[in-house]
């Protein structure tokens, strides 16, 4: 049985598949990997042990909590709804761009700006509808679908391809610690300003993206005031 | 100057701990958590693993790791309640502050990125440095009180949760998994479709390799360590491709199967709901194009920027 190690691996999907708990699913994982490749228990215990000390790296965002904690107390996220409330009689296309230009250096500077919950369900996605009635006389529900979908696109976009600009970033840390235990010196910051490079192209697909929604929006409504 | 750096990291992991023991001993009083005594032996746990992980026997801070999961999987771990949001005060300090609000996360972004700059040695312990200044530079401005920097600290913790070590415990399960071969075993399945030592291929097999991966697993963070050591390492490292560079591009890379699968349901599935939405696949859908663009922008990337 060559194939036998992977199925730590196969753990992981069934586990994630019947939402086991995440945590408890990897480490069952890892111990099952290393017990069916020949090691004996004490010898994965070390193995997880010192995997797990030796990462510490990993978790060192929770040093930056704290002042997280305190800017958000102290008005962080009511400051920039107030910010995006100023923003008026753009495109529903623009208006998406713009949001996603704000969530890309919100990952920069690693505020927790965003979030399905928190931001796109009760601001973002209700302005983006206000804007496409503002624009368009004859908004039905398939239109409506169609900018949920793109308003919670550029929430997700804007997480992913731009959370690794930010050294402290759980993610840039992972990349950090995996490379230095394979041997290779990264340091996060280098890794950091590459994942920039990422985001920025991500940024300028998506604007276009959106130009091209706003295209589509065009051809098919009527805008408003049109009426002949 | 190294080892000056080093005992710096090592003081930082020390505050990090320390901030898990205390929200140990917040969990153990509080009242709105029904689990308290399991969340308050997992932040205990956690808080030794980082104060002491330096000096522990291996296979004792192994055990304490799998307590972590016999907690989480016996479902002892339970949320906080105890954080009352105080609207009030938010409002107020937005109007009072303004802008400077933003000054902290700012400060903290910047100085890493230039003391990483300055002092090339000082590494992973500038996201430490660059905490610290921005957190005096937080107090300065919002002049708290010292309850409320501790209620911050344990509010946050919690907020995180156990998801907080995920990427850590990831980390480790990759060491397990090259210990256990898992890495060549990848390597050689990879290696029967996409020859080796070709950069082109090499960036393909990386880049798709991620891709699949997070859209079977579901997690980037997972599928990083196990497709960098399968076949970032003999594949694209080897032949002279850039670990920083073909690294960050991989796990980007990973990210463009996670806009694609509905395994990552807290990201695709849950808006669907949350903003009450016909279609169940709607927000993949809407991601598609720029998920498969951002794949084929990845493998030009690696190709010509990691070689």
């Amino acid at each position: 049985m060559e194939y036998l190690p992977l199925i730590g691996i196969v753990i992981i999907v069934i586990g994630f598949i019947l939402k086991i708990d995440t945590i408890a699913v990897v480490i069952i994982a890892g111990l099952v990997t290393g017990l069916v490749s020949g090691l004996s228990f004490a010898e994965v215990l070390t193995l997880l042990g010192q995997g797990f000390t030796d990462n510490r790296l990993v978790t060192l965002f929770v040093l930056t909590l704290t002042m997280i904690g305190l800017s958000e107390r102290y008005g962080l996220k009511e400051q920039a709804v107030h910010l995006i409330d100023k923003i008026q009689g753009l495109t529903v296309g623009r208006f998406l761009s713009l949001y996603l230009f704000i969530r890309e250096a919100s990952g920069l500077f690693s505020l927790r700006l965003g979030g399905h919950p928190q931001l796109i369900r009760p601001i973002i996605e209700p302005m983006a509808q206000a804007s496409a009635v503002a624009n368009y006389d004859d908004v039905d529900e398939k239109t409506k679908e169609r900018i949920k979908a793109q308003a919670a696109a550029m929430e997700n976009i804007g997480n992913f391809y731009a959370q690794n600009t930010f050294v402290g970033a759980a993610g840039t840390l992972l990349i950090a610690g995996t490379l230095d235990s394979l041997g290779y010196h990264a340091p996060a910051a280098s890794i950091a300003v590459a994942s920039l490079v990422v985001a920025v192209i991500a940024l300028f697909m998506s604007i276009l993206y959106n130009i091209w929604f706003d295209r589509q929006l065009s051809k098919k409504h009527k805008k408003a005031g049109d009426r002949s | 100057m190294e080892t000056f750096f080093d005992y710096l990291l090592e003081f930082f992991f020390m505050i990090a701990g320390l901030m898990f023991a205390y929200s140990s001993y917040r969990s153990l009083k509080d009242q709105t958590n029904n689990k308290n005594i399991g969340t308050a032996i997992f932040w205990g746990i956690l808080g030794i693993l980082f104060i002491f992980g330096r000096w522990l026997p291996a296979m004792i801070s192994g055990i304490l790791v799998v307590g972590l999961g016999v907690i989480t999987l016996f479902n002892q771990f339970g949320g906080s309640e105890e954080y009352q949001e105080d609207t009030k005060k938010a409002e107020e300090g937005a109007r009072k502050i303004g802008n400077m609000i933003f000054a902290p996360v700012i400060l903290m972004a910047v100085s890493a990125i230039v003391i990483s700059w300055l002092i090339p040695e000082s590494s992973a312990s500038v996201i430490g440095i660059g905490a610290l200044l921005s957190l005096i530079l937080a107090l300065i401005i919002f002049k708290p009180s010292t309850n409320e920097v501790l209620d911050e600290s344990n509010r946050m913790v919690q907020q995180v949760g156990t998801t907080s070590i995920l990427p850590q415990l990831l980390a480790a399960l990759g060491i397990i998994f090259v210990e256990a071969g898992v890495g060549d075993l990848v390597a050689g399945l990879i290696g029967t479709v996409f020859p080796a030592g070709s950069a082109l291929m090499g960036s393909l097999a990386y880049v798709l390799g991620m891709m699949l991966f997070t859209m079977i697993m579901g997690n980037a963070f997972a599928a990083f360590t196990v497709i960098t050591a399968g076949i970032g390492v003999p594949f694209v490292f080897v032949i002279g491709g850039d670990p920083v560079i073909a690294g960050a591009l991989a796990m980007t890379a990973g990210y463009c199967g996670t806009l694609m699968t509905p395994m990552a349901g807290n990201f695709n599935v849950l808006p669907v709901a949350l903003l009450e939405m016909k279609e169940e696949y709607g927000v993949i859908k809407a991601q598609l194009p720029i998920a498969l663009g951002m794949a084929v922008v990845h493998v030009l990337l690696m190709y010509f920027w990691a070689f």
